[in-house]
């Protein structure tokens, strides 16, 4: 499989420009980049949910369309998605054979083949799920291996695993490598997407690069060291990257004791201080970002207390959190933190449109000055405030979210990934702004799964792990080892 | 895109572009509206006649009406299938009071108030029960009009005084009063959904439920109100109907939510929500209104009318996806 000359534009972001990638039979390609960098993207032209804009796609040597991803199954292509493609309320082996259960004659389902083959299927992978369960009773980790088995079940010839072990633990993880180790024997060609680096070096042959939508480089991986790759990933951004300065520690302005809410997380305490920029960094199903939801109100606690400047407060619905002036900044802004077919005006002016009336009537003039002062004050690049959301960049989106919150006041902004699926450049812009509400006295959690923008921005990082805070680190004596083995699971000092 | 623009210059900056697709996407229904006008009006010498415009008016006032509340109901996302029941029933209590001698205006603000609680009934049970809208209605759709059936034991009341039945045959000025009920509701209905924060409230629900959430709106209270809202628009469209008929009927409003709904589409208003305008309803229950009249005076055998009645309503949605 080759591709060459790949380009992908969306609205506002050139996601890939000039890409190759090129995938041997029998061979593990690990394919390597930080968050928005088009790992992702360039998958999904190959698993045909994008089109490509520039560039040829080779199967076998012949140049192929891949339209649908039905065609991409057909074409002999499999994608093991980040996102998990189950439906809850099915079996384990209706979920594997969804489409293309067994049939008897008569053209009804043989359950008992299908049971049987699922089973097999799942005990090739060493893992002891019974296909008769229902897929919304297992744990994620669970979820993610029916997901693999789903996608091996279909005679693919070349499986592209996106993050297969966000979820997965260290022994159901060696499974997985022992399972692609034999796809590799059997000729079938693996993409394997991750952000641990370690697991690149464990598992794939060759690896190929790619940094802000470009093409680095192809590289044999016993031929590279940990420290070169992430210097090819990275880039020599780094240095300016992060404008983070050392801050004063003002005064605790939130403090967290003992919170929880049953099967998410448990016994969760810290303190925020004024002008204070606390990472939480831990991996997927860690509750890092259902901390930000509890605190926020909503999501109900069933534990803990909250006080903000000393007095205890009670905080039950995200509108009382608003008028505690706390800030949510969601971590998908298009399904959680903006209306798209709203204005950027509405937008920006939503959490405070009830206090701009006498009464019901909206003080029309007042808003507009009230917008105008925001898009300048955080530079947004927006033709007018009419300009509706759905038609702005990511970086501007996610500028929008918040100007929302400046418009509250908020004194603590909860930041969920705050720049996640946006391009350098607006990565640059939003650290800017971070550090500019620090330096005013916001408090600023940020709960980040990148690495680099956790060690970089952060004052204190806090890693969590199944629930749980396992370590607490100042900015000095963090690392990128240490935070991930905290997420892990290794408990490193006592909070 | 526009990086290089400076933000003041782009904040001080209001023009919106607009090009050709733009003024179709936005007058796209009123383009329909006025070459169906054309039509008829070639087809037929008496359509366009000032008399006859007013007739059309007049009978499109019960269902614009209607469709008004069930434009903010659609504009959050949600549906009420129960406009035609609680029509129905408000119309029989208020009936129910003027026949037996009771004061107009409080009957007609008791047939209001009803029509406000049954579909705040239908908000509540919709947000705080979590039902879907389509069953919740569905549900008191039912209810509504068997308890009209119980209330009137399947009879019309009869014997309403005059000035009851002026609403809905009277005129100021050559205008029918349904007419200048239906204005004041559709000025009222564009001042809260462009002005207020209640309008804002609905787009942003509609358009995204969980944000609107996040930002602090109270969902429950507003998409309560909505429903109530619809509830009360019934009511004051069986203020028209049962004056005009100078009677209640029990089986008033039978499927009138599919006629609301249907101007309510095709005005512009997505169901998914969050999209589309109260403007958009009014030519949308116009255009319905012209239909039926237009095949009136052209003689179309009623059961055809409803087939061309039905086409021309999926051609201009399909029109309209088409330019979007």
């Amino acid at each position: 499989m080759v591709m060459t000359g790949i380009g992908k534009q969306f609205p506002g972001v050139r996601a890939l420009q000039d890409v190759q990638f090129q995938v041997l039979a029998g061979e593990v390609h690990g394919l390597v980049g930080e968050n928005g960098a088009g790992k992702s993207t360039l998958m999904r032209i190959l698993g045909g949910i994008h089109q490509r804009d520039a560039g040829e796609i080779r199967l076998r040597g012949r140049p192929v369309e891949i339209r649908s991803p039905i065609h991409a199954r057909t074409l002999g292509i499999s994608i093991i998605h980040q996102e998990l493609n189950l439906v809850p309320a099915l079996s384990v082996a209706e979920n594997i054979f969804l489409g293309r259960a067994p049939r008897r004659s008569g053209g009804l389902v043989d359950w008992r083949e299908m049971y049987v083959r699922a089973g097999r299927l799942l005990a090739d992978l060493g893992v002891p799920i019974d296909p008769r369960r229902r897929v919304s009773q297992l744990t994620v980790a669970e979820q993610q291996l029916v997901e693999i088995a789903k996608t091996l079940s279909v005679d693919a010839e070349l499986v592209i695993m996106d993050e297969p072990t966000a979820a997965l633990t260290l022994e159901e993880t060696e499974r997985l490598f022992r399972f692609i180790r034999d796809l590799q024997g059997r000729g079938v060609g693996v993409v394997y997407i991750t952000h641990r680096l370690e697991e690149v070096f464990k598992i794939t042959d060759r690896v190929t690069v790619l940094r802000d939508g470009q093409y680095v480089g192809t590289y044999p991986t016993a031929e590279l060291t940990l420290d070169e790759l992430i210097r090819l990933m990275v880039g020599r951004r780094l240095v300016e990257k992060f404008p983070k300065e050392a801050m004063p520690p003002g005064l605790p302005i939130l403090e967290i004791r003992r919170l929880a809410v049953r099967g998410v997380f448990d016994d969760i305490s810290f303190a925020l201080r004024r002008g204070e920029i606390l990472g939480i960094a831990g991996l997927i199903g860690s509750g890092k970002t259902e901390v930000a939801y509890a605190i926020f109100g909503a999501m109900p606690l069933d534990a803990g207390e909250i006080t903000l400047d000393g007095r205890p407060v009670l905080i039950r619905s995200p509108a009382e959190a608003i008028a505690h002036g706390i800030g949510l900044v969601t971590e998908d802004r298009k399904r959680l933190g903006l209306v798209l077919q709203m204005s950027v005006r509405g937008n920006i002016t939503l959490p405070i449109v009830k206090q701009l009336g006498p009464g019901l009537f909206i003080r029309r003039g007042e808003e507009h000055a009230l917008v105008d002062r925001a898009i300048r004050e955080l530079d947004m690049a927006v033709a007018s405030p009419e300009q509706l959301i759905r038609t702005l960049s990511g970086g501007t989106q996610q500028k929008v979210v918040v100007a929302k919150w400046l418009q509250t006041r908020a004194r603590v902004l909860l930041m969920a990934e705050p720049t996640r699926g946006i391009d350098v450049g607006a990565k640059v812009e939003m650290y800017r702004l971070m550090v500019e509400l620090a330096r005013r006295g916001v408090g600023i959690v940020m709960i980040s799964s990148e690495m680099p923008e956790i060690l970089g921005m952060s004052d204190r990082i806090i890693v969590m792990h199944e629930g749980r805070i396992t370590a607490e680190f100042p900015r000095a004596e963090a690392t990128q080892e240490k935070i991930m083995a905290s997420a892990a699971g290794r408990v490193q000092s006592a909070v | 895109m526009q990086s290089n623009r400076t933000a003041s210059e782009a904040a001080t900056r209001r023009v919106q572009v607009v090009g050709v697709r733009d003024v179709l996407r936005r007058f796209g229904i009123a383009i329909a509206f006025l070459l169906l006008v054309v039509v008829l009006s070639t087809l037929s010498e008496s359509f366009l006649t000032v008399s006859n415009i007013l007739n059309i008016a007049r009978q499109v006032s019960i269902n614009a009406v209607i469709a008004a509340g069930m434009t903010f109901v659609i504009l959050t996302g949600g549906i009420d299938l129960s406009v035609g029941s609680v029509l129905a029933y408000s119309g029989a209590i208020m009936a129910g009071l003027l026949s037996t001698g009771k004061p107009v205006v409080l009957s007609i603000i008791a047939g209001l108030a009803l029509g406000a609680i049954l579909g705040l009934v239908n908000g509540i049970v919709i947000t705080k029960g979590k039902v879907q809208p389509f069953i919740a209605t569905l549900g008191m759709l039912t209810i509504a009009r068997g308890a009209t059936l119980v209330y009137t034991d399947g009879r019309p009341i009869t014997g309403l005084p005059d000035a009851f039945v002026w609403l809905g045959a009277g005129e100021v000025l050559r205008v029918p009063v349904p007419v200048i009920i239906m204005t004041l509701v559709f000025t009222a209905s564009y001042l809260i959904l462009t002005q207020t924060v209640l309008g804002r409230y609905v787009y942003a629900i509609g358009g995204n439920e969980e944000a609107a959430r996040l930002s602090g709106v109270n969902v429950t209270f507003y998409k309560s109100l909505v429903y109530a809202i619809s509830g009360l628009t019934s009511a004051i469209s069986a203020v028209i109907l049962t004056a005009r008929l100078n009677s209640a009927q029990p089986t008033a409003g039978v499927a009138f939510e599919l006629d609301a709904i249907a101007a309510v589409v095709l005005g512009g208003t997505t169901l998914a929500g969050g999209e589309g305008s109260i403007g958009g309803t009014l030519l949308g229950a116009f255009i319905i209104g012209v239909i039926n009249n237009g095949l009136n005076l052209l003689n179309v055998n009623p059961f055809y009318q409803q087939v061309v009645k039905g086409l021309v309503i999926l051609l201009a949605v399909l029109l309209d996806r088409r330019l979007r």
